[in-house]
């Protein structure tokens, strides 16, 4: 009943919404998004772009909120009253609309071969043959430094492990700075920037990603395991009481200057920029030896894709070919700094913080996170207990070996990987 | 009603009449989403259709060490809830009962609103709050206990695993000891004034007042207390999730029924709901809660002495 009448609204809400644009003769294509906080960048500076350039295509953006997107987006499709274009969930969310026909194949699309494979990865059936949403950006992780606080110490900006430990050991002894802000309350720092942060170095990213999901690899395995180790070791470096920091108390303590080094994600770059005042730096995960071959966790965040009810396909085709072009990249990446665009043509980006972070992509090879594709469908949910042990490893309740074991056993009891 | 109609005694309407708004209503919003859980739990989504599994999902619960070690450490936990609200809510709220009651107590309106104001509160508001009073980084409890010297005493509580459900436990004791002070507040008011003074005529008076006279004469409302906190503590949820978040870290040690059956039902980041299984769990909880009522209702009430005055 209660979905009936959801249906009802939102039909009675689309008629209503395309009765007001029904004097255009134009095309209107309509976009779904979760992404609200990007209204004022779509209706300013995107779409009068792309309109300039297409005319005869108008385009709305039409976001609903975050926690309701899933739902409602399902319930419209089921309706028949979705918008022409959907902005992608990464992996299995979307996967799940594209087999169930919602979704078209993008495969052949004019633009998509701007994008690498690992771009693609997310949006992409199991083998890889079909891709249905266009990539639009991702998050880099590594590590934000005050560098006020570096000079002042006279510290470098860490290349190796060694020097990464050096540098927190001066910090620790000097005692102005907090050495690294991190909690582990929240259990996803844990995981996020820590375990994934620095854990592509370790089991070479693709490579051991890869091999995770094809089962020549084990979460027990060494390269799995000495990520953990380095956790372990980080506990000594973080502030009083971090068991009880949360994710917001880690902002702060960064921001307010009491702490040295975050480990960050690049979204933390447009709040960051706002409210520090001091001069920031960041530097990848540090890697064994100066001179290995570093890697850095890139991971898919967004993307967008082509209902394939539309009755304006081909107007819609000419859009996703544009959100493909560096054209694009270049605008939203700027508007959005720290949601970098994942087209393979560089981009420029007028935010410094910015620029350090994707200049690693020439430098590093990316990956993305470990437990996103696939590995997380079951039963215990990998994604979740990489949370939960990797804040019990730097909590010390559990060993890296234990953590390592407890995650592998969750993942043999429903994954069996295709021989 | 005219008389004369009552020897034929015809169907009388008016009782299904009069009844009709309250079954309706409690049919709807209780008794249907009830049955339709119950149901829910029966079935399993395979290939994206509903499928009738039998008790299946329930040998999964208890029979997949994935499933079962969640659910005994979810009940556990439960227990635990509970036994530090019937040890340290209900006393408390019985002996501020007492003390509001007394006649000699000035603003004893004030501390009665003042205590109860916090039950009115939003669980969101209360999480957030404690959660702010006990940050080791700017709450006020590790400040406060430095002007008294104990700041060695001070741990992060929340993030501990051996100390985090007992502190979330005591902040709901906090939020809801307004309830039991209520209900016992009342009962100590309506014990008729012959009934102290013929105490008071045979000497007993002050704290053996309190035990022999009056404690029996309330036990009746502290046993529906009782009952209303086992129901309230085993459908508990929000105060978890507003502090801990749906994984109840850490390493689940604050994971009680309710925030096991969030993640199964709703799912969570990457996990992705299971509806069938998280109807299972909440089938369990009914259960869970319908015995512990059942045990109350059949062998402590009807042994509960009333007394007529």
């Amino acid at each position: 009943m209660t979905t009936k009448l959801l249906t009802a609204l939102l039909l009675g809400t689309s008629i209503l919404g395309s009765a007001g644009l029904a004097h255009a003769e134009d095309v209107t294509l309509n976009i779904e998004s979760w992404r609200g906080d990007d209204l004022a960048i779509w209706k300013d500076k995107l779409i009068p772009a792309f309109e300039a350039k297409n005319p005869g295509i108008k385009v709305v953006f039409a976001p609903s909120a975050p926690t309701e997107y899933d739902a409602a987006l399902g319930a419209k499709l089921a309706a028949g009253s979705a918008g022409d274009l959907i902005t992608c969930r990464p992996f299995d969310k979307s996967l799940e609309l594209y087999k169930k026909g919602n979704l078209a194949d993008l495969s052949a699309l004019p633009g998509m071969e701007n994008f690498s494979p690992v771009a693609k990865s997310a949006w992409q059936t199991d083998d890889g043959k079909a891709s249905f949403c266009v990539p639009m950006a991702s998050v880099i992780h590594g590590f934000i430094y005050n560098k006020d606080a570096f000079d002042k110490l006279g510290i470098k900006v860490p290349t190796t492990r060694d020097e990464f430990f050096a540098a927190l050991d001066k910090i620790k002894a000097d005692g102005t700075y907090i050495p690294m802000a991190m909690g582990t309350k929240d259990l996803w720092e844990a995981a996020t920037m820590g375990y994934q942060n620095i854990g592509p170095n370790y089991w070479k990213g693709e490579d051991g990603r890869a091999a995770l999901i094809k089962g020549t690899q084990k979460l027990t395995d060494k390269d799995w395991v000495a990520p953990y180790e380095e956790l372990a070791k980080w506990k000594p470096y973080l502030g009083d009481g971090f068991e009880a920091q949360t994710y917001p108390d880690s902002q702060n303590l960064f921001t307010l200057g009491r702490a040295a080094i975050y480990p960050a994600g690049s979204w933390e770059i447009g709040l960051f920029n706002t409210q520090a005042q001091f001069k920031m730096g960041a530097f990848p995960p540090p890697v064994e030896k100066a001179g290995d071959t570093c890697y850095i966790s890139d991971h898919t965040d967004i993307g967008m894709g082509l209902n394939a009810a539309s009755k304006h396909a081909d107007a819609a085709k000419t859009f996703l070919s544009w959100v493909a072009s560096p054209d694009f990249a270049t605008i939203y990446a700027n508007a959005l700094p720290g949601f970098f665009s994942l087209n393979s043509s560089p981009v420029k980006m007028a935010d410094p913080l910015a620029q350090e972070f994707v200049s690693w992509r020439g430098k590093c090879k990316s990956t993305i996170r470990s437990t996103y594709q696939i590995l997380s469908r079951g039963t215990p949910n990998l994604e979740n207990e990489t949370w939960v042990e990797s804040a019990n490893v730097i909590n010390g309740t559990d060993t890296p070996e234990a953590a390592a074991k407890k995650l592998q056993t969750g993942l043999d009891s429903w994954y069996k990987p295709a021989k | 009603m005219a008389a004369d109609i009552r020897p034929k005694r015809p169907f009388r309407w008016h009782i299904a009449i009069f009844l009709a708004p309250a079954v309706l209503v409690y049919t709807a919003i209780m008794i249907l989403p009830l049955a339709g859980t119950l149901q829910l739990s029966l079935f399993r989504n395979i290939e994206q259709h509903q499928v009738f599994v039998g008790l299946d999902n329930f040998r999964t619960l208890f029979g997949d060490p994935n499933w079962s070690v969640n659910f005994w450490n979810a009940l556990r936990n439960n227990v635990w809830f509970f036994i530090i609200h019937m040890l340290v809510q209900n006393p408390i709220g019985v002996m501020l009962a007492a003390l509001l009651s007394s006649p000699r107590l000035r603003f004893a309106a004030f501390y009665r609103t003042a205590i109860f104001v916090p039950t009115i509160l939003s669980f969101v508001i209360v999480g957030f709050a404690w959660k702010l009073i006990l940050s080791p980084l700017w709450g006020v409890a590790p400040h406060m206990m430095d002007l008294v010297g104990l700041k060695s005493l001070f741990t992060p509580w929340l993030g501990k695993e051996e100390y985090a459900l007992t502190a979330l436990s005591l902040i709901s004791v906090w939020q809801f000891v307004g309830i039991p002070m209520m209900l016992i507040y009342a009962a100590l008011l309506s014990i008729p004034d012959e009934v102290i003074e013929a105490a008071e005529c045979d000497g007993i008076t002050g704290l053996s007042q309190f035990w022999k006279i009056k404690l029996p004469l309330i036990l009746p409302s502290i046993g529906i207390i009782s009952i209303l906190t086992f129901v309230g503590n085993f459908n508990a949820f929000d105060l978890i999730y507003t502090a801990q978040g749906a994984l109840a870290g850490p390493n689940y040690s604050t994971d009680i029924l309710g925030t096991f059956l969030y993640r199964a039902f709703f799912g969570f980041q990457l996990q992705v709901g299971d509806p069938n299984m998280g109807a299972a769990i909440a089938t369990m909880m009914f259960l869970i809660i319908l015995g512990g009522v059942c045990v109350y209702l059949f062998l402590v009430q009807t042994r509960l002495r009333r007394y007529q005055f």
